[in-house]
């Protein structure tokens, strides 16, 4: 059913119609308005779960670590200062191969408080082992819920799906809300091989000698990459069954491009729309979509922006003393090849700064024209 | 007043008998007040009991990859998250139709005065139906005896060393505990197994969150011979530094009664951590012991 839903209220959609069974949530701007939707639709039974009042973001995440591996469904949503918090406990839930899914309303990291769009948060959990997917629409966080339970449950790994605050956090779009029956049919019920159970008691998560260690370890690093095998797969069924789908990465008009944009978030919303229009102006501009971050997607990278001379990284994110990160991976999976693009790597956006169509053009412009990105991050849009 | 008999103090036929669910090749030291604490307490609350538990002693003694010396489901935690990783546990079995299942959170003094005591309180107050245990030696033990807020006043430890031992007294849990108004709330010692196994055994039809201090003695920590950390437990309750009493929805029951009275001074003369004490800090101890256990016994009326 088509609904006005704020991207939070379509994350708790996602979540109901995915029958989690225990919730746990501690709010923060501007992720607070999920956290008051369940408790809402948990209190009415729209949703059957168990909505722990937790008085932390650690203590959120280390609920759903018991949740989890006693069997159980188990989700949370978070943003910012809070997502810091849990990371501790993000490392733990990676390990340990628990299959949560998360939101996180990408969200600037103090200090200095800031509550405006910002992916440092997310960012930072990079190293978690947490896969992490960048969204650009209300119903694409939707769907996705949907989607990283049935990925997170095959391959034993927890899915962290990020969205900008505000742009989308707070901002009402037409949403199509699937039947619940027919995300049934998408979703089984979760019932894992090995939880807490009495009947066949077993330790999870103790001590590990150095004799062990390192294959375990390599065995997160071969979960996480099976979602990219895996991953078509759920988009294949997601198709099937909604008619709709999202691609690991987004290719965008990169035909015969010169130079190609890569985005994240709702940024790309802005890049996808002065493509449109520089298109039409007969400019050879096009658009990389990055969705997927972790694992990431080397192959998908290197094929679409193998064979462009400029490609520009744009990052809402710092990493002090680097530059944007974004930029940074791409650059590394790129640098193998033998034709590898000029990148023009750009910071914009921090803290909830606006990107307009005019700052993307402007952008582009700046790569067109300029022969030598030195790899140094163009921060755009700085006052002086 | 009621003095405690031997049988206090006798292991009862049940804890000699009954189906051993913490197996023998734990990795703890000899002499370990925790891993005797938690044999007694799987005695007393049997099969199906999950536990969980976070970084502590406790972590090391149960064994390593691939060995488990638990016979129980044990999930291990982050170090400050044991009430709340046991909310989760008691979320998910009541899913499951499993609500007879107790979730035990197993905490050290540090997971629980200090690194866990917000959680813990998150918990109480949201009356968790788990049942969380400290077991009690007075530092941190598993990184190799530092102070914590359970650590008695005159005690040394690496971080209150010689020249500069523990001034601060031990912190309160009880009485935080308490504020939470949770149902159920007992100290206990390893001195006294039969006291131990009734009260794991009588939690079982308590619902709400069940609060249990059991004091460990360390015999590395305490600077103890290992035959006696039961002798020097046994003292801890016969000088009232460690009164062993219940509260069972705001009724307090002291327990023991031990059968003779020693001076803190003389307990505390037998472990090695209080050889830089004062006199004035001895006396300050007995001082400090005296009025907790007056109070004790006035909320007795
Ligand atoms: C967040 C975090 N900080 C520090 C540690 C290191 N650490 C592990 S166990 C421990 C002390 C445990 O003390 P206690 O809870 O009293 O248990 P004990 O080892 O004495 O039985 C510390 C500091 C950790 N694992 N996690
Ligand atoms: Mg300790």
């Amino acid at each position: 059913m088509r609904q006005l839903l704020k991207g939070n209220y379509a994350v708790a959609e996602g979540a109901r119609l995915c029958r989690v069974k225990v919730v746990s949530v501690y709010p923060i701007t501007p992720q607070t308005t999920i956290v008051e939707r369940l408790s809402e639709i948990c209190a009415s039974g729209e949703l059957d779960a168990k909505f722990i009042k937790v008085e932390s973001e650690h203590s959120a995440m280390a609920t759903l670590v018991g949740a989890s591996s006693a069997g159980v469904r188990a989700f949370t949503a978070t943003s910012s200062n809070g997502l810091l918090l849990m990371h501790e406990v993000l490392h733990w839930v990676a390990g340990a191969r628990l299959p949560i899914v998360m939101t996180n309303v990408n969200r600037a990291v103090s200090g200095g408080w800031n509550i405006w769009a910002d992916q440092t948060d997310s960012i930072s959990q990079r190293d978690t082992g947490w896969l992490q997917i960048y969204c650009e629409s209300s119903q694409e966080v939707l769907d996705s819920v949907i989607m990283a339970y049935r990925l997170a449950e095959k391959i034993l790994m927890p899915v962290m799906l990020t969205y900008d605050a505000f742009f989308l956090s707070h901002t009402t779009e037409v949403v199509d809300v699937p039947d619940i029956e027919l995300v049934d049919e998408f979703l089984p019920p979760y019932q894992p091989e090995f939880k807490l159970d009495i009947d066949n008691p077993r330790m999870f998560g103790g001590l590990m000698s150095p004799d062990y260690f390192y294959e375990h370890r390599y065995t997160v690093h071969k979960a996480s990459q099976e979602a990219l095998e895996y991953y078509p797969e759920v988009c294949r069924e997601f198709r099937d069954i909604f008619g709709r789908d999202y691609d690991i990465t987004e290719e965008y008009r990169t035909d015969g491009a010169e130079v190609i944009v890569v985005t994240t978030g709702t940024i790309t919303s802005v890049v996808r729309i002065t493509v449109d229009k520089m298109r039409e102006a007969g400019r050879k501009v096009g658009l990389m979509k990055l969705r997927m971050f972790r694992p990431v997607p080397v192959d998908r990278w290197r094929s679409i922006l193998g064979n462009v001379a400029k490609v520009v990284v744009i990052d809402r994110n710092l990493s002090p003393g680097l530059g944007g990160v974004f930029a940074d991976e791409v650059q590394a999976a790129l640098y193998s090849l033998e034709n590898r693009p000029s990148i023009y790597p750009v910071v914009a956006g921090l803290g909830g700064r606006d990107v307009t169509p005019a700052d993307i053009e402007g952008i582009i412009n700046h790569a067109l024209s300029s022969d030598d990105p030195a790899g140094v991050p163009l921060f755009w849009g700085l006052k002086e | 007043m009621e003095r405690t008999t031997q049988r206090m103090i006798e292991i009862p036929r049940d804890v000699m008998t009954g189906e051993e669910l913490w197996q023998p090749g734990v990795l703890s030291c000899q002499g370990c007040g925790g891993s005797l604490a938690m044999k007694l307490a799987l005695k007393g609350l049997g099969r199906r009991t999950v536990i969980v538990l976070p970084a502590c002693c406790m972590s090391i003694i149960v064994g390593a990859y691939p060995y488990s010396t638990s016979q129980v489901p044990l999930l291990h935690v982050p170090f400050e998250t044991a009430a709340a990783g046991a909310s989760g546990v008691r979320a998910a079995l009541d899913i499951r139709g499993e609500e007879d299942v107790v979730v035990m959170a197993w905490a050290g003094d540090g997971g629980t005065f200090d690194i866990g005591l917000q959680a813990l309180s998150g918990a109480a107050e949201r009356n968790e139906d788990i049942l969380y245990v400290c077991y009690d030696n007075e530092a941190y033990m598993n990184t190799g005896i530092q102070r914590s807020g359970a650590t008695p006043a005159g005690a040394w430890t690496t971080t209150t060393p010689d020249k500069a031992v523990k001034e601060e007294s031990k912190k309160d849990i009880e009485r935080i505990m308490l504020s939470h108004d949770i149902p159920y709330m007992a100290t206990a010692s390893v001195a006294y197994p039969a006291d131990i196994y009734a009260k794991f055994k009588k939690i079982r039809s308590i619902k709400g969150t069940k609060f249990i201090h059991i004091l460990s003695p360390c015999p590395p920590g305490w600077q103890i011979d290992s035959a006696d950390s039961i002798k020097v437990s046994r003292m801890a309750t016969q000088s009232n530094v460690f009164p062993i009493y219940e509260v069972e929805n705001g009724k307090y029951t002291i327990n023991v009664y031990p059968e003779k009275e020693v001076t803190v001074k003389e307990y505390m003369k037998t472990q090695g951590r209080f050889r830089y004490i004062t006199d004035d800090a001895v006396n300050a101890a007995q001082e400090w012991t005296d009025r907790k256990w007056e109070k004790l016994k006035g909320m007795l009326k």
